[in-house]
């Protein structure tokens, strides 16, 4: 499972992608992904609305992940 | 209209004469003349698109330049608008531009957008993009958004025929302090021009009928990896339900304002002639101030604004650009039809001695 960054989320994560291995315990939902980031990334708090996908597919929050996933998060981004 | 200026693209079969006809009857919104503005009215001008709308209440300024390639260092201090409509119609003079200067708000959206077809969402924040989007579902419009993170873009095409909606990607919008602007955060000055030629490219499509619209897909770009990722989404109907405006679409305690840098300020300003209002205290005022500037102290605004004279924009300022923006959100509530800028930085950044020798 890899966990790609976009935007706000880049910044906070500090780094454009998560890679889990194996062997690593991963989250089993996109609602628990979304548990876990904010767990190690208090930041994400403040995102409201955040999009996340799952293989390039729009994911609500009770989507369930599998190990070879590729998942990206989308936050808003307003600049123009 | 010279058929030989449009040569090269109506040679290509799929487009022909018939596409340039398509953009030659098309009317296009384009809200926002920045960063990404300015590459979307330059190409879709260029192209030929009749009638070109462009609402911005903004001024040139020297921090703009660096990726707002319309605009010549000689526009500084002019609202975008008409330095944007000087370069258009020197550029194709075929073109009707027509000028909004104001910002969109929840009085004017519905008006504004429903004289056209198509509209951009080239803002630079999100109380605009959702008022864009819900008066566009309202409206039965569809529009092409970007926007800007740093190096990455993001583009889409929303509210075309059943596809989704902003609110289908983001329902609720972010507080103030979750997601910086370009302002606060920068941008690469190229990465606009990129993501405005898409947005450009999405337009054309819509208005032609020519190869696959960017709807359902939100396209992801990364400049600093040259990487384009896509996501697939669907309309949520909910969404599309929508049959009024909010009453508000601002954050709490902040609002759009048009503003000028100081040193811009200075080059425009001539006392007597600028209607400059200064809102400090009497104290500060007493200190040291620009000669030729009303006094007005912030306390006293609101029983005293009828001696500001509105006939022209109106430019306030302060120690430091803040109370000033106070001032402004105030004076609008009195004169809501009425320009006022802000002076960035307040005296602070005004240079007093090159102003009074």
């Amino acid at each position: 499972m890899n966990v790609l960054f976009f935007g706000i989320a880049k910044d906070i994560v500090g780094s454009s992608e998560i890679l889990f291995s194996d062997e690593e315990a991963k989250p089993a939902t996109v609602a628990a992904l979304k548990k876990d980031l904010i767990k190690n990334y208090p930041e994400f708090l403040k995102l409201k609305t955040l999009a996340v996908a799952v293989n390039s597919e729009y994911a609500n929050d009770d989507v369930t992940l599998s190990g070879n996933d590729e998942i990206a998060i989308i936050p808003p981004v307003s600049g123009g | 209209m010279n058929d030989n200026r449009y040569l090269r693209q109506t040679t290509l079969k799929s487009f022909g004469n018939e596409g340039q006809q398509k953009l030659r009857s098309a009317k296009v919104l384009v809200v926002g003349a920045g960063g990404l503005g300015v590459p979307v009215l330059t190409y879709l001008n260029a192209m030929g698109v009749g009638t070109l709308g462009i609402v911005d209440n903004d001024v040139v300024s020297l921090s703009n330049l660096h990726r707002q390639v319309l605009y010549t260092e000689k526009m500084v201090g002019q609202p975008k608008v008409l330095a944007a409509k000087n370069q258009l119609l020197a550029q194709n003079s075929d073109t009707e531009i027509i000028v909004h200067q104001t910002f969109l708000t929840v009085l004017n959206a519905l008006q504004i957008i429903g004289d056209y077809d198509v509209v951009i969402d080239a803002t630079d924040n999100f109380p605009t993009r959702y008022l864009i989007n819900d008066a566009c579902v309202i409206l039965n419009k569809p529009f092409v958004y970007g926007a800007l993170h740093g190096f990455e873009g993001q583009v889409s095409v929303f509210n075309y025929g059943d596809g989704p909606t902003y609110r289908c990607l983001f329902p609720e919008m972010p507080g103030a302090d979750a997601v910086p602007n370009c302002n606060d955060h920068g941008v690469l000055g190229i990465v606009p021009g990129i993501i405005g030629n898409l947005q450009a490219l999405e337009t054309v499509k819509i208005i032609t009928g020519i190869g696959e619209v960017l709807s359902g897909v939100l396209l992801l770009f990364d400049g600093l990896s040259q990487r384009f990722q896509r996501m697939n989404l669907s309309l949520n109907p909910k969404n599309k339900s929508i049959i009024q405006l909010e009453k508000s679409y601002e954050f709490e305690c902040e609002i759009p304002i048009a503003s000028i840098e100081a040193k811009n300020f200075q080059q425009i300003y001539t006392p007597g002639g600028t209607e400059l209002v200064d809102v400090r205290t009497i104290k500060e005022f007493s200190r040291q101030h620009i000669a030729g500037a009303k006094h007005i102290p912030l306390s006293e605004l609101k029983e005293r604004a009828n001696e500001i004279d509105l006939r022209a924009p109106v430019y306030i300022i302060c120690q430091s650009g803040v109370r000033s923006k106070k001032a402004i959100a105030l004076l609008r509530e009195l004169f809501p039809s009425n320009e006022f800028v802000n002076v960035l930085g307040g005296m602070n950044h005004i240079d007093v001695y090159a102003l009074t020798h």
